[in-house]
Order: C-alpha cells, then sequence, then structure tokens
C-alpha cells in the first residue's frame, strides 16, 4: 500500500495532501445525510419529487450533490402495493453522493446473493415485515446506474419541517433494507 | 461495527451507520483509486469490471466475501490497474515495498519509518 501510493506520487499521479482532503470530505462531509435531504424535499415539495422521479440525477444535483464518477442517479419509489430494493450482485455500486460509503454487509456475498432470491427474507432480518401484498422490487446497480430509493413518509408527520421529516430517514431506508423512522 | 451478526443470516456482517472504513489504509486505497480515475488513468466503467472480477477470483479462492476484506480486493484491483495502465509496473511496486520494508527493520519502534534513497538502491535479499 504504502509502495502503491510512493510510487504513485513520485510520478505525480497522486498527492497525499489531495488524497486526505478526498478521504475526510468522504467521512465527513458526505453520508446517509445528503441522502436524507433529498428523501425530505421530495416528500414536501411535490413538484420536487416529480422532477426527482423524472430525473433523479438532475434533481439531486440541484440540491448540489453530484457524483465523481459521473454516475447516472434513479428515484425508486415505495407506495403502499411495492417496496423496492437495492443491490450490486457484482461489486457494491452504490451511491456515494447521496450516501456516503456503502456499510459493510452491502458489500457482503450474503447480501449481495440473498437478496434476490429472497428479498422478504433479507428484509426480516433487518427487522421489517411487509404485508404479503406489498411487492418487492429489487435494483441491480452498476458502475453507470445507482439507485436511490425514496421510502414511505411516515404517517402523522404533517405538521413536521422538512429538517425534523430529513431526521427520520434512514441510511437503511434508501437502501430499502428498512423504512423511514416514526416520529 | 460489530461482525456478530444480530439477523438469522450467518455470516452477513449489520453496523450502526458508523465508519465506512476499518483501517486507515483502506481509506488511502478508496481515494487513489478515485484520483486515477479523475485523473482518466481508467474509466469507472473499468475499475467496477476489474473489481467485480476481483471479489470473484478471491471468492475462489476461499475468501468468505462477507464485505470486510473489500478494500483489500479494491487495493488488488487497483495494484492491478495500475500496472495494466502503465501507472506503475509490478516490477516497480516490488522495488518499493522491498524498500518500505528495509526501512521498517532498520527504524527503532515507535519512531516515524521514513524511506531514504538508500532502501531503494540496496540490492534485494536474496
Amino acid at each position: 500500500m504504502r509502495a502503491l501510493e510512493t510510487v504513485l506520487t513520485q510520478k505525480g499521479y497522486v498527492d497525499p495532501a489531495a488524497l486526505d482532503v478526498l478521504i475526510e470530505t468522504y467521512q465527513t462531509k458526505i453520508g446517509p445525510r445528503n441522502g436524507a435531504r433529498v428523501v425530505a424535499r421530495a416528500w414536501c415539495d411535490a413538484e420536487f419529487r416529480r422532477r426527482l422521479l423524472d430525473d433523479a440525477t438532475a434533481a439531486i444535483a440541484s440540491l448540489g450533490f453530484q457524483g465523481r464518477q459521473g454516475e447516472h442517479m434513479v428515484a425508486v419509489e415505495n407506495t403502499a402495493e411495492l417496496h423496492n430494493m437495492v443491490v450490486c450482485t457484482l461489486c457494491s455500486c452504490y451511491p456515494w453522493p447521496v450516501l456516503g460509503l456503502p456499510p459493510t454487509w452491502y458489500k457482503s456475498a450474503p447480501y449481495r446473493a440473498r437478496v434476490v432470491k429472497d428479498p422478504r427474507g433479507v428484509l426480516k432480518d433487518f427487522g421489517v415485515t411487509l404485508p404479503e401484498a406489498v411487492r418487492i422490487r429489487v435494483w441491480d446497480s452498476t458502475a453507470e446506474v445507482r439507485y436511490l430509493v425514496l421510502p414511505q413518509r411516515p404517517a402523522a408527520t404533517e405538521h413536521l419541517t422538512e429538517t425534523e421529516l430529513a431526521d427520520l430517514v434512514t441510511r437503511d431506508s434508501m437502501i430499502g433494507t428498512g423504512l423511514a423512522r416514526a416520529p | 461495527m460489530s461482525r456478530d451478526s444480530p439477523l438469522g443470516l450467518p455470516g452477513l456482517p449489520r453496523d450502526s451507520e458508523g465508519p465506512v472504513f476499518k483501517e486507515p489504509w483502506e481509506a488511502k486505497a478508496f481515494a487513489m483509486a478515485l484520483r486515477l480515475h479523475e485523473r482518466g488513468v481508467f474509466t469507472w466503467n473499468e475499475w467496477a469490471e476489474a473489481l467485480a472480477h476481483e471479489i470473484g477470483t478471491a471468492r475462489a479462492r476461499g475468501d468468505a466475501d462477507l464485505g470486510d476484506t473489500y478494500y483489500e480486493h479494491w487495493l488488488r484491483t487497483l495494484e492491478g490497474m495500475v500496472a495494466r495502465k502503465g501507472a506503475a509496473s509490478g516490477d516497480e511496486l516490488d522495488r518499493y515495498q522491498h524498500a518500505w520494508a528495509q526501512a521498517a527493520e532498520r527504524t527503532p519502534h515507535g519512531s516515524p519509518i521514513e524511506l531514504r534513497p538508500a532502501d531503494l538502491t540496496e540490492p534485494t535479499v536474496p
């Protein structure tokens, strides 16, 4: 690792200071809170919600969150009839600009394999039981397309502000392994 | 970040919304790949493909692939990628690996390890 860094630094491919800035950014500035802001905005603003579902890349960029890999974002909306879950079966493509870096379980083979075969079982393992009538759709991310789940707005939250609503949006609810928290 | 899975699923690691890197080198490896991509050394598609291939190879070797070895796969992908793209050859990496090992050996415990030109020029131990 150090060897790699030394060689690349000497050849001018990387600059250690720039690497530190990048790491700092990903560890502290980019994280699931960006996604939570997107979701809360969509819950409060019907026009934004429509734009998010039409063209998530542009809608998310309008809040100032943009990908570094030129990835295309797609938002998928949970409803009373449909629950969405996201995986990357091959590696672990993940919507970094809105969710930060993926949790360990997202990168694990058991999740990657099982969510496709038995999404309801995986949900149960995450403590979520959906009515049998709710269909589950699993989206497989790629290097080019990353998905963000737009969870259902919890009941009895009409009085909450957008900031308060964002606090109810968990990382897992935007991957589809969880639901938004009740207030 | 606990590896004991509270899930009924053996081996599926779970965590809270905690830190994303276990150790500093993971963050370094992550950032280096991003920088090289931004500099146009490879496309992100190439990266994802190579990483997926590396993960597949690791699993074939018997890696349980529980997410905790993810950045090891990442680093191996990075090494392969820089060699393929001519950014740093396997020989160069070996040379520097050896140099760092040598520097570590001569540095007293507790002091920062620094690379000196001599570490690079001395012949490899047979």
